[in-house]
This record gives C-alpha cells, sequence and structure tokens, in this order.
C-alpha cells in the first residue's frame, strides 16, 4: 500500500524457548502514518512480538529492520534510542507519583551542575501541562498523583510521554483491554491523532471493536503463526473476528449456549406460585 | 474535579488558584507526623511543663535520643519509600561497634583508620543484601532477617573469639581530644551556651558552668542528614528514581530507571547510617558492646512509619522520619519525667505506630483515589 520504507520490519522472525515455538516466521511491517493492528487470543504470540520489537527478547531466527537496516537490539533502551517506544498495559506509570514526575520519569529535566544539579520542577510540570493539554486533558495540577487519574488518561499520560520524547514507532500493549467504553474511546482518539502526526502505531488487542476503527492493516496470529496481513479494503470486522482463533470457538459456543433454557426459573416458576 | 475538561479550569501560567497550596500541603506525606509531633509536645507540656523536661537539659536529652534514631530512620526511610526493608540495621549497629571498638583498643590501630574499615564492612555489607535481594528476587524482609542473626552471631562469635568477653572497654582512653572523637562525640556552640548561661537564658550548674555544655555532634549529624535526604528525594534525578523504584518497579524499569542500582545503593546507606549511629555511640560512651543496637531495626521502622513511609513503597519522607525520631525522643523521655512507669514506654510506642499506620492509609486513598 505503501512505497515507502517502513520504519520498523520483521522478516521471518522466529522465537523459541527451548523447544516451545511462540513465535514462527513472522513478517511485519510498520509504515509513518499508519496503524497496524496486531489481533490474536492469549497465547497466540503476541507478546513475545512486542518483546522483539522493544528490544527485551533477541529473535532465534530472521531479521529485524529499522529504516531499511538490519538491527540487534541488546536491550529496551536500544529500541528506545531508534524512536520506538513500547506503552505496556498495566506497567507504564507509578500511580502515587505526580503527573509531572511520572512524565519524565527516568528521563528527568535538571538545571545546574555538580552536587547542586537538582530537578527543573518548573519545567517538568508545564511540559506535563502543555503536552496533555494537546491530546485534549486539562490537568489544573501537574503535581497531584497519577493515581487520581482515571485508566484512559493514565494510559493517554503514557503514549504522550512516548511521544514528547521522540517515538517514532508506538507500539501499544492492550491499550484498551482494562477500559470501559468510554475511557477506551479517549484513548482510540489519541492513536488517530499520533496516526496522523505521521507515527507508526503498533496496536495490540484482542478486541476487534478496538482494532477495527482505527486500524489500517490487521496481522493475526494464532499458536505463534501469521494467518496472514489484510489492509482495512480487504477484509471486514466481522471476517477479522472470525478468523481470530476462538472465532470459531465462539460460534460453537453459541450453538451450546442456546441448548440451555433460557432461564432455569422457567421451569421452577411455576412451583413457586 | 482535579480535571477538567473546560480550558477554565487551567489557571494562568504562575499563578496557581487560591488554595492550591494548601491542598499541596495537605498531600505531604509528613504532615501525619509534624501534626503528631505538636500534639506531644502539647501533651507533655501540659502534663509535664513544670518537671524538667522543658529545661535545656530535659531538651537536649530528648533531641539527643531523637538524634541516634533519626540517624537511621531516616536511611530506613530512603530505603522503604525504594519498596525495601533492611531488619539487620540493629545487628549492624552491633557489628560495627566492635569493629571499631577491636580495631581502636585490641589492635591498637589509629582510630582514623578504625572507623573507615568500619564503613568499609559498611558499604560491603550493604552491597550484599541488596545484591542478594535483587538477584535472588525474595523479599527484602527474609534476606535481611537472616542478616540480622549472622551480624549478630558474627558480632558475638568474633568478639569472644578475641578478646574472650563480649564488651571491649576503654576504648577512647588515649583519645582525649582526638578530631575523630569530636567529630562523631563532640558537643558544638560551646561558647555560644557559655555566652547563653552568661546571660541567664540558660540554666547554670553550681560551678557557673552552663547545665548544657552544647549541642551534641549526633544532632547535627541528624538535622544534617535529614537535610540532605530531603533535598535529594525531593529535587534530584536519584530521588524520583527511589520514588519509582519502590512505587512499580517494572513500570520503572520499562522507561530506564535503573532499580537495582537504586535499591543497592540504598541499602549501602541503611548500612552506612547503622555504622555512623554505632562510632557516635561508641566513641562517646568509650565501649563496644555486642548486644548494642538490638530491636533498633524496628524503632527506626516506627519512625519511618510514623513519618508517612508507606510499608509498600513508594510514598514517603525523610523530614517525617526527623518527625517520628523527634515524637519518640520526646514520648521516651517524657514519660521518665512525668513519673509514668517506664514500662509504659513500649505499649505507648506500639499504639503510636497503628494509629499513624491508619492514619497514613486514609492519607493514601485521599491523595490517589479517582475525584
Amino acid at each position: 500500500m505503501s512505497r515507502q520504507t517502513p520504519t520498523v520490519e520483521l522478516r521471518n522472525v522466529s522465537k523459541n524457548f527451548g523447544s516451545v515455538q511462540a513465535l514462527e516466521e513472522l513478517s511485519l511491517e510498520v509504515f509513518p502514518g499508519e496503524v497496524c493492528c496486531l489481533l490474536g487470543d492469549n497465547g497466540a504470540g503476541k507478546s513475545t512480538a512486542i518483546k522483539i520489537l522493544s528490544g527485551v527478547f533477541a529473535p532465534s531466527a530472521g531479521e529485524m529492520l529499522v529504516d531499511g537496516k538490519p538491527v540487534h537490539f541488546a536491550s529496551p533502551r536500544d529500541a528506545l534510542d531508534r524512536g520506538i517506544a513500547t506503552v505496556y498495559q498495566d506497567l507504564a506509570m507509578v500511580p502515587l507519583m505526580s503527573i509531572a514526575r511520572n512524565f519524565f520519569m527516568g528521563r528527568e529535566p535538571v538545571k545546574g551542575w555538580g552536587p547542586l544539579q537538582r530537578l527543573d520542577h518548573p519545567f517538568a510540570n508545564r511540559v506535563a501541562r502543555e503536552e496533555m493539554a494537546k491530546i485534549g486533558i486539562r490537568i489544573r495540577d501537574p503535581a497531584q498523583a497519577v493515581g487520581t487519574l482515571s485508566g484512559g488518561e493514565r494510559q493517554c499520560v503514557a503514549i504522550a510521554r512516548a511521544v514528547y520524547f521522540g517515538a517514532r514507532v508506538l507500539i501499544l500493549d492492550e491499550p484498551t483491554s482494562a477500559l470501559g467504553v468510554k475511557q477506551a474511546s479517549m484513548v482510540l482518539r489519541y492513536v488517530a491523532q499520533a496516526r496522523a502526526a505521521g507515527l507508526g502505531v503498533v496496536f495490540i488487542t484482542h478486541n476487534v471493536h478496538h482494532a477495527y476503527p482505527v486500524g489500517d492493516r490487521f496481522l493475526l496470529l494464532n499458536r505463534g503463526r501469521s494467518m496472514g496481513c489484510f489492509s482495512r479494503a480487504e477484509i471486514s470486522r466481522d471476517e477479522v473476528t472470525g478468523m481470530m482463533a476462538g472465532g470459531e470457538d465462539l460460534r460453537e459456543l453459541e450453538e451450546e449456549l442456546a441448548e440451555i433454557p433460557r432461564s432455569r426459573n422457567a421451569a421452577a416458576a411455576p412451583r413457586s406460585v | 474535579m482535579s480535571v477538567e475538561s473546560t480550558p477554565a479550569a487551567l489557571t494562568a501560567e504562575g499563578q496557581p488558584a487560591r488554595g492550591h497550596r494548601v491542598v499541596r500541603l495537605l498531600r505531604r506525606p509528613e504532615l501525619g507526623a509534624l501534626s503528631g509531633t505538636l500534639l506531644i509536645i502539647l501533651f507533655f507540656a501540659a502534663f509535664a511543663g513544670d518537671t524538667g523536661l522543658f529545661t535545656s537539659r530535659g531538651l537536649i536529652n530528648v533531641l539527643q535520643i531523637s538524634a541516634e534514631l533519626g540517624i537511621l530512620a531516616v536511611a530506613v526511610a530512603l530505603l522503604m519509600i525504594g519498596g525495601e526493608f533492611d531488619l539487620s540495621i540493629g545487628s549492624m549497629v552491633g557489628f560495627a561497634g566492635i569493629i571499631v571498638g577491636l580495631g581502636a583498643a585490641q589492635f591498637h590501630l589509629p582510630i582514623e583508620l578504625t572507623v573507615l574499615i568500619a564503613f568499609g564492612f559498611a558499604v560491603l555489607i550493604g552491597y550484599v543484601n541488596g545484591l542478594l535481594v535483587i538477584r535472588t528476587g525474595l523479599p527484602s524482609f527474609i534476606v535481611t532477617l537472616a542478616a540480622l542473626f549472622i551480624l549478630r552471631g558474627l558480632t558475638i562469635a568474633i568478639t569472644r573469639a578475641v578478646t574472650g568477653r563480649t564488651q571491649i572497654p576503654y576504648i577512647t582512653a588515649d583519645l582525649e581530644g582526638h578530631w575523630v572523637v569530636g567529630l562523631f562525640a563532640g558537643t558544638a556552640f560551646q561558647g555560644l551556651f557559655r555566652w547563653l548561661a552568661d546571660i541567664g537564658l540558660i540554666a547554670t550548674r553550681p560551678d557557673g558552668l552552663p547545665a548544657v555544655a552544647g549541642i551534641p555532634a549526633s544532632v547535627l549529624w541528624w538535622l544534617g542528614l535529614t537535610a540532605i535526604a530531603t533535598w535529594v528525594l525531593l529535587n534530584t534525578r536519584f530521588g524520583n528514581w527511589v520514588f519509582a523504584s519502590g512505587g512499580d518497579p517494572n513500570a520503572a524499569r520499562n522507561v530506564g530507571v535503573p532499580v537495582a542500582r537504586v535499591k543497592i545503593i540504598l541499602f549501602i546507606l541503611t548500612a552506612m547510617a547503622a555504622t555512623l549511629f554505632a562510632t557516635i555511640q561508641v566513641l562517646s560512651v568509650g565501649s563496644a558492646d555486642t548486644l548494642r543496637g538490638t530491636l533498633k531495626e524496628f524503632e527506626a521502622i516506627i519512625a519511618a512509619v510514623i513519618g508517612g513511609c508507606l510499608l509498600t513503597g513508594g510514598y514517603g519522607s525523610a523530614i517525617g522520619a526527623g518527625f517520628g525520631a523527634l515524637i519518640f525522643g520526646f514520648v521516651q523521655m517524657g514519660i521518665f519525667y512525668t513519673g509514668i512507669d517506664t514500662d509504659w514506654f513500649k505499649v505507648f510506642l506500639g499504639g503510636m505506630v497503628l494509629i499513624a499506620v491508619l492514619f497514613n492509609n486514609y492519607v493514601r486513598q485521599k491523595a490517589t483515589s479517582a475525584r
């Protein structure tokens, strides 16, 4: 769909842990300004794929390329330095710390020198407030604890932080799965904004209803294998659901459930009257 | 309430909303300890106002007790904020004490070298504690509980093997006026206190000298360390990493905070604080005892918890631990001066801890619940 070089590319990447094959010959391209959804049930290999992209694991076989050049990440730090930022579902924020402190965690702005080097609180507060305002979340006091924010807002702080620190590719690990409908749509809206700003996004989820509205391409994983990569034009929401592991199981379950009487009380009711 | 979707909620830069500062103050973790300290002072002013507790002598006694515990508590507070415990510091106090004692009295090493060796051991033991916790992934409670027994056992065994006894007397016999003794066990501002006595602001003894010679070195160490720890915690990158490592080590690691290094440094600092405590004690009293520091690990945790530290890490204050130690000193001396049976001290202390923990939990819920 695009002639340009992908920002990040996996070519026939496999990963095994001992005799367990977690990922088999996975190929994946992430282009700027595009949301690539990685779909699959639990155990499909999604987290292994994320961990390879973010530099936690090295692939057992296959190649990883950034801007068309092969790379080997030794640590998540390497991936970050290349502009690949991963936002983990629950592991992004420290609830008891302030928004500003969380925003700059690990990359605190300092002023002064030597033993007098200290955090630049006014700068941190201002940037945290501005960056949050850009995505439509108004915070009155950047010194308030992150724990006072809703789940969706916390997820947005984590994404805003990655963007501020120069991410070109965002890897979002189940960013919406723990959220309610309203909170999830706040995050999805932000994902669309990030895409519009030219970032590449890898959106990992098992929720088709969250993936389909923002996704440009859908890569389906099942038991460590790719079941194909489809552009939005090629596939409908129902087809995606059907192809996901569990789609078939769900249909079976539906039939099975249909045979159980709607209500046990229906049978018991006459007695109790 | 705090997060609004209308631009009007955003106050102009540099003009925080009124009440804003008050809210921020209420959110400080040391608030409980500060109000507790004031309450305790008022309580003893009412019931022991004329017993000598509030004379210069009495207050210096309070400060001295508070200072010794406070030196431990400030390091323990940092470690607890970093998400770990160190139960071995009481044993470390005994161990460091006999290192200083053996070096000076048994092997006749220069006192500078002896103290330096003791601090060297502290760095090593703190490092081993930290490394074991990080590498094994076991709770630090268990790892340092083992260290508590190992260190205490080593202290007694080594001392008895070398000297045949469990006490080392006459450590400072030949050190009259030595600068190292002055540094750890001296008395500061003696001139000022003599002048204060001359103009009648503090009481004098029959021989005309002030009732209190000056401020003990331990008090200055305590105040200095508390100030530095507070500054580091609130205003440096390392401080932010301490909060992050204790608040959520995984989240911290994911954004590049060197969690393992931070925690190991904190373990080293607690062991060094224990050694400082031991050095002050040994050089003040002039003797070392293998049982010194027993139960200090818990007293330090009590002071830190009263000071607002959460047992789960990620929240707390160094200055709060200072207030916690001050409460401890006031209660201990206050009970003594009021003539209450001192056996009741521990009952009171336990009650204080319970109240502090309940209060802290309430404050934390207030601070983090979505509004």
